[in-house]
């Protein structure tokens, strides 16, 4: 076996330097801050569950919780109704052409998220590009309201992670046999049975890991939330943000990002779990 | 190609190419318009501009503090680059090649940055950098960029070696090779291209950080991606058009580049 041969040659020590790193730079940054989130005040340490009730006490600061989560929830949605056409198309172009989209679906990833943001800016406002076109195709009389709107974020957010989610399942995809979308049309299934019944649930797996990654990366788009959400609507990360610089509370800021983290786990957890079930169906 | 066009196909093709077409259009177009919008004349931000001038980019030129803060990210990004991937190939070559059960435990452990809220870490590393005397530095820095963009070359580099035949490497070292020789002279190569594409994709993500870079750095280390941010933040400064579009153009360029020498997207896929 494989890893007997390499733990044999003592290979697994190659891992030290990584793991070390991380036990210093990753793993104790957490770890102090959980301990903070037990502190009563900044300058006093005495340990006290207090943050922890006065975030779970009040709905002001649930509702924020709950709003981040769920826009993760919509943006994660939007994505994945626009990314998956576009990687089940992708994997039936010719070499160049997928090289080409695959090119185009990049270049938002490694272009810097402030910047992307800022197009939006540009684009959304009530002079802004979507606005004119949607009043000169006729399909509304006054400007929508974008900047400043839910809408508006979890649109910007779709936009922005779309690599995110079409990569995963682009490479799930591609490890599909071509013989069963065949095998299927040939058994007289239409293109739509042939989607819901061969594709889709081949795609889980890719599907899953597209979701977990958009939603993550989503929850905790700082740039994106406070510049196209402004300063009315209010998210996780800005919050902490506030909480931290702003009203140099420590513990409160540290109970929320250790509650936020749970609960960003939580949902990755629970995203897993539905695509580990729905994989036992198709096999099952 | 016979095929029967039918209802069930024709609405098929028009749902699947339709939400193609307008994932494709949302992809370009903001980066489009924006860049166009950086060459304006005036001082707004109107698309499409009434005339265009390079007065914004030669303005750039007197910005101070934006090009330091470039400066900044650009050194931190190289420092970070190069912690990630010596740091991420050594454990790549551990992992890769071991399904025992540690091995498993740790690469979850490693890519966990991907998935915790990064904002939170960044937090924890305000805290945990000034205990230790490290806070708003440029390795505070590097260190807190390193701890999220490893899990970039520890990806591809695993998916390199998998692809690896391990004969090649019994070969080499049958005939005499040292592991050491071993690993410069056959494994380095063959993985190299996977090894490019994760450590381009860590100084782009470093270059572009926010979450951690928010809490860690101050008016000495400040850093573009912030400084841009509070600069739309406060008042939409024409500049800062200017500034993504050199960006842009820049982080296109250095995609070409890697997609002619590493094969950026036949790693990506």
């Amino acid at each position: 076996m494989a890893g007997g041969s390499a733990d044999e040659r003592g290979e697994w020590r190659l891992a030290l330097p990584l793991a070390a790193f991380f036990l210093l730079f990753f793993i104790a940054p957490l770890a102090v801050l959980a301990a903070w989130s037990f502190y009563a005040a900044t300058e006093t340490h005495t340990l006290t569950l207090a943050q922890y009730a006065k975030f779970l006490g009040d709905r002001f600061t649930l509702g924020i919780l709950w709003n981040t989560l769920w826009l993760g929830v919509e943006a994660t949605l939007v994505c994945l109704v626009f990314g998956y056409p576009l990687a089940w198309l992708a994997i039936r172009l010719t070499p160049r052409w997928q090289a080409a989209l695959l090119f185009v679906v990049i270049l938002p990833i490694l272009t810097s998220v402030v910047v992307r943001t800022f197009a939006w800016i540009v684009m959304l406002g009530s002079q802004g590009v979507i606005n004119k076109t949607l009043i000169a195709i006729g399909l509304i009389d006054t400007p929508l309201r974008l900047l400043y709107t839910e809408t508006g974020v979890v649109m910007v957010l779709a936009q922005v992670q779309m690599p995110l989610m079409v990569l995963p399942i682009m490479a799930t995809l591609m490890r599909v046999d071509r013989n069963l979308f065949d095998a299927s049309a040939s058994l007289g299934a239409g293109a739509w049975r042939t989607l819901w019944k061969v594709t889709l649930p081949l795609s889980i797996p890719g599907i899953v890991a597209g979701c977990i990654l958009v939603y993550a990366a989503c929850v905790t788009a700082f740039v994106t939330h406070t510049l196209i959400g402004g300063a009315r609507l209010i998210y996780m990360p800005l919050y902490i943000y506030q909480q931290a610089t702003g009203a140099n509370d420590w513990p409160f800021a540290a109970a929320m990002s250790v509650i936020f983290m749970v609960a960003v786990l939580f949902v990755v957890y629970l995203l897993n779990l539905l695509g580990r079930t729905s994989k036992g169906q198709i096999y099952g | 190609m016979a095929r029967r066009i039918d209802a069930d196909a024709l609405s098929f093709g028009l749902a699947i190419g339709g939400l193609a077409s307008i994932a494709v259009v949302f992809l370009i177009a903001p980066t489009l318009i924006l860049l166009i919008t950086s060459f304006t004349d005036s001082e707004s931000l109107k698309f499409p501009p009434s005339g265009y001038s390079f007065r914004w980019y030669a303005a750039l030129l007197d910005a101070h503090q934006l090009l330091d803060a470039a400066w900044n990210s650009l050194v931190v990004a190289v420092w970070t680059t190069v912690l990630s991937v010596i740091l991420g190939v050594t454990a790549a070559l551990a992992i890769g090649r071991s399904r025992a059960p540690w091995a498993k435990a740790l690469d979850s452990l490693f890519m966990s940055p991907l998935l915790l809220p990064a904002l939170a870490f960044g937090f924890g590393a305000l805290i945990y950098f000034n205990s230790i005397g490290l806070a708003q530095s440029m390795i505070g820095l590097i260190f807190g960029h390193t701890a999220v963009c490893v899990p970039f070359v520890l990806r591809n580099s695993i998916a390199a070696l998998s692809q690896l035949n391990p004969a090649m490497q019994e070969a080499s070292e049958s005939l005499g090779a040292g592991s050491l020789y071993t690993f410069r002279r056959v494994t380095l190569p063959l993985i190299a291209p996977g090894v490019g594409a994760g450590s381009f994709i860590a100084f782009m993500s470093s270059f572009d950080n926010v979450p951690v870079s928010l809490f860690l750095s101050d008016a000495r280390t400040q850093m573009l991606p912030i400084h841009l941010w509070e600069i739309i933040e406060t008042n939409l400064d024409v500049r800062t058009a200017a500034a993504s579009g050199v960006i842009v153009v820049a982080t296109l360029v250095l995609m070409i580049l890697a997609e002619r020498f590493a094969g950026l997207t036949k790693q990506l896929r």
